[in-house]
């Protein structure tokens, strides 16, 4: 079951790289972030049935990140909604020239 | 070095694969911020599925309490605090351009990655076909993960911590605003 679970780690990966690159709603954009970061854990675990039980303490680790990740992403989103009443990144383009 | 599995199991295998492919599709092509999410948790289950397939049953069930349960709650939640479920806060997806470019993009990254892992793994740091299973007989399935996390890792484990206590007090000081601060 390894080569199947690879082949669905990169289409998920893929999937979560198409979502950053064609949405606009930053909600969504940190989403697919996650879904990326989740399907890393699917090579992880797939990968430790061979190689030991290392691969699933990475999994936690991989975890906490991303669980940080979403408390400090979402208190940014907040605090620019609170800014600018949008989360569009269309509408969030201080840094343009 | 796979060995044989029943029909059974490879049935559910890619029951689960198919179910997480397509809710990651669904889930990429919503515009409604609170449908994507729901289907990103059908995604987070499934894949907790096939983790519990994997022999890996703790992260399985991590995996829906952390993710399933708290990380897509938060992001209902914040959804919700922002008023962003109505159709005029839905902010559209990118011009027909872009996502031809992010199709390519993706279409070169599958095949990259999928090149990747068509290479030979490096056979000598496979461990002994009943390896895993003897440390389940031995540890239980905590234990497995929890003996290296608070040995061999425990530095990482640690400084994890410690990127957590950063990340609280991040999004506190983020999240508290300018309404206490006048106070």
């Amino acid at each position: 079951m390894l080569a199947e679970s690879l082949a669905l780690t990169a289409a998920l990966f893929t999937i979560g790289v198409i979502g950053v690159l064609t949405h606009r709603n930053a909600i969504i954009i940190f989403m697919c972030v996650e879904l990326m970061l989740t399907s890393v854990n699917l090579t992880f675990v797939a990968f430790s049935r061979f190689y030991g039980a290392a691969g699933q303490v990475f999994v936690v680790f991989v975890m906490t990140v991303s669980a940080a990740e979403a408390a400090v992403g979402l208190a940014i989103i907040i605090a620019i909604f609170r800014h600018r009443q949008t989360i569009n990144l269309k509408d969030i383009n201080l840094l343009r020239g | 070095m796979e060995p044989h599995y029943p029909l059974f199991y490879t049935f559910h295998f890619y029951l689960f694969g198919v179910i997480a492919l397509a809710s990651a599709i669904a889930f990429v092509t919503r515009k409604s911020p609170v449908a994507a999410a729901l289907w990103l948790v059908n995604t987070m289950f499934s894949l907790a599925a096939l983790f519990v397939m994997l022999e890996a049953e703790f992260i399985g069930v991590i995996q829906v309490l952390v993710y399933a349960g708290a990380i897509m709650v938060v992001f209902v939640f914040v959804i919700m605090l922002l008023n962003l479920g109505h159709p005029a806060e839905l902010a559209q997806a990118r011009g027909k351009w872009w996502k031809i470019a992010a199709g390519v993009v993706g279409l070169v990254l599958l095949a990259e990655i999928m090149v990747i892992s068509r290479g030979g793994l490096p056979r000598s740091l496979v461990v002994a076909p009943g390896h895993n299973a003897r440390e389940v007989q031995e540890l239980n399935v905590v234990g497995t993960i929890a003996k290296p996390l608070f040995t061999e890792y425990l530095l990482a484990f640690e400084l994890t911590s410690v990127l957590l206590l950063v990340a609280i007090a991040g999004a506190v000081v983020l999240g508290r605003g300018r309404a206490v601060r006048a106070r």
